[in-house]
């Protein structure tokens, strides 16, 4: 079976001894349109990856900073739709680099499973992640993504069990998402010194690439992690550099922090 | 997740278990106080004029509601599991005022998550928490109410799982929840089922109880759904009438969706984003249902229909004069029902009202309701 893009580019990173870097954006936040300025200024900095949050009502497993980003988006109108097109706006613009969506399960059944994957795949999406949908109830989604070429992402935990790791690892494609502790999004001081050998049990299930979320907020987490996983993810970090940076200084002051987690992470392929 | 699942092996373990049923038995009898007892409220029949109405009496359960069943199994259970922190949500306050009390006597530390909103309306059971020995975290996200409240539970029992229970108070939530809460809340229809045949003779024509996440109905339908001659008909919040975009009528007015871990009918917009919901009282304002209502309605086994704000408040009132028992104020939309439906049935036919709990917490929202200072 070929590849995805994600996978593809994960191999390219690792083929040069360097980690992967997911960046975050939830779209609608601070206003309609950010991501699409946003983004490239992510990717500019050194970032490999882009997970684009669809904002939900009620994120039940985002902590305080991406609940705030959420329901600023949605005070400001934004609609899974919307997400739509700003994944086609990014393709337009020539951004070429995985686009990935976080989104809770209603959304995406309000839309209709296999509107959503068809519109999504046409929009230039590559992976989804649905953080509210255990793998042994996403069959149906599952069936909608395949023929589309939508990577399915899941999530695992420190606590997931041989069971579910096992089916996570005979569902999952791109990469498998490993959230570092037990709890919800949110920066952290420190990683869990556990991490290394909990990726182990995973990489014994699955070929996958394995990519470290939850948590990530520093160049040094960044560098611990090289060796052990594919690719991080530093989501609320952005959102909170967001937070208290003048909105006309966003895209320099994400560019700057993803260049210091670059150095961390090692260098991207040519 | 991997907590769900020892949850499951836990509660199958429980239930096979002789000791704790008769634990859960003896404090059900000697600190709960039931049998709860199933009243012929004659005035409110005649007022009506049909069905012959009882009433089963959960507001004279300890606490004051139905709550206390559930809260009393589950506190067990997190004993026999070896968790002592105990985290709930709530909304009217009744369930965090079970909780606390089960924590209290178990011996349990309690946190009970409450929205902003649901705190500055029900501040007696506020302070009836605190006075138990719980803590009320307030939950500012959202919609400040009862949703948001369990969204915040979540958040934490994920991150303390390891040595946290997670007491949801309604037939919602993620598998084993809405088995395991039905469960507990079936005494109330096995109660009335045996009560019927001993004081009337026969089983009821009809079944009423208002449904919020659902939990007094799932525990009074339950032990009749194999009686095919029982009608089962659960009341929900209209608010300000289910045309009007604030209401909490979920069954009757919402679509299929998922939240909290169960698939269900759900209030919500047509991008999916849930809809907060609205109803004069705290307790049925939850935009969700216990996914065994909507099998339930898919199968046509019970119906289910709206009572507004108003049709509660004046039905409050009714059994307040009629009766001498002041009723919640969820409880009131499953006696306006009740008493709408009375008509339709013939006088010797029993209709029996869940009569999920009392109204000492409503003076304030029905003072304000009737335009009345305290």
């Amino acid at each position: 079976m070929p590849e995805g893009r994600i996978e593809r580019t994960l191999a390219r990173l690792r083929e040069a001894g360097s980690l992967g870097l997911i960046g975050w954006q939830t779209v609608g936040y601070p206003e309609k349109g950010a991501a699409q300025r946003l983004v490239p200024a992510l990717l500019e900095g050194g970032f490999d990856l882009i997970e684009l949050g669809v904002p939900f009502s009620d994120p039940q497993a985002d902590g305080a900073t991406v609940q705030r980003a959420s329901h600023v988006a949605l005070r400001n109108g934004t609609t899974p739709a919307d997400c739509l097109q700003t994944v086609r706006d990014l393709r337009n613009e020539g951004v070429s680099a995985p686009l990935i969506f976080l989104s809770y399960y209603n959304p995406i059944m309000a839309m209709g499973l296999e509107r959503f994957a068809g519109t999504a795949a046409e929009a230039g999406l590559d992976g989804l992640i649905v953080p509210d949908l255990p793998p042994e109830e996403a069959d149906e989604l599952l069936a909608a993504l395949d023929p589309c070429g939508i990577d399915p992402i899941f999530l695992v935990a420190p606590t997931s069990t041989d069971d579910r790791l096992a089916a996570v690892a005979a569902r999952a494609r791109g990469f498998i998402y490993c959230v570092s502790l037990a709890g919800v999004t949110g920066a952290r001081q420190h990683l869990s010194a556990g991490l290394p050998a909990y990726l182990e049990r995973v990489r014994r299930v699955s070929d996958l690439p394995l990519t470290v979320g939850f948590g990530v907020s520093r160049p040094e987490h960044v560098a611990s992690l090289r060796g052990h996983a594919d690719a991080a993810v530093v989501a609320s970090a952005i959102l909170d550099l967001m937070e208290r940076t003048p909105a006309q200084r966003h895209g320099a002051a994400l560019k700057e922090f993803a260049i210091s987690l670059r150095d961390a992470a090692g260098p991207q392929p040519a | 997740m991997p907590a769900l699942g020892r949850l499951v092996t836990a509660y199958h373990a429980v239930q096979a278990d002789r000791a704790f049923a008769e634990e859960l038995a003896a404090l059900q009898r000697h600190y709960v106080g039931r049998p709860t007892p199933l009243y012929h409220a004659r005035k409110l029949s005649a007022e009506a004029g049909g069905a012959q109405i009882y009433l089963k009496r959960e507001d004279l359960a300890h606490t004051g509601s139905h709550k206390i069943n559930n809260a009393l199994g589950q506190g067990l259970l997190a004993k026999r599991m070896g968790k002592n922190r105990i985290i709930a949500e709530t909304g009217a306050g009744q369930h965090g005022v079970a909780t606390a009390t089960v924590c209290a006597m178990l011996g349990q530390e309690c946190i009970v998550y409450m929205g902003e909103e649901d705190v500055r309306r029900q501040s007696l059971n506020v302070f009836r928490m605190k006075l138990l020995g719980a803590e009320v975290r307030p939950v500012g996200s959202g919609s400040r109410t009862l949703k948001d409240a369990i969204n915040e539970a979540i958040r934490d029992w994920v991150t303390n799982v390891e040595d946290t229970y997670y007491l949801i108070g309604s037939v919602v939530g993620p598998h084993p929840y809405p088995t395991m809460v039905r469960d507990f809340q079936s005494v109330i229809g096995r109660e009335t089922r045996a009560q019927c045949l001993e004081q009337i003779g026969r089983l009821p024509a009809a079944v009423v109880a208002c449904v919020g996440g659902g939990s007094n109905a799932m525990g009074i339908f339950h032990p009749f759904v194999e009686d095919g001659g029982v009608q089962l008909v659960g009341a929900e919040a209209a608010g300000h009438g289910t045309e009007s975009g604030r209401h909490a009528a979920t069954l009757v007015a919402g679509r299929p969706g998922v939240l909290h871990g169960a698939r269900s009918y759900l209030l919500q917009d047509a991008n999916g984003q849930v809809a907060e919901a609205h109803s004069v009282s705290a307790g049925l304002d939850y935009p969700g249902v216990g996914p065994e209502h909507a099998y339930l309605k898919e199968t046509g086994r019970a119906r289910y229909a709206g009572v507004t704000d108003q049709e509660a408040v004046d039905a409050f009132q009714l059994l307040c004069r009629l009766e001498g028992i002041i009723p919640a104020l969820e409880t009131a939309h499953a006696i306006a029902l009740a008493v709408q439906l009375a008509p339709t049935f013939d006088q010797a036919d029993a209709i029996v009202v869940n009569l999920s709990g009392r109204g000492d917490k409503d003076m304030g929202t029905v003072a304000g309701a009737l335009g009345v200072t305290l």
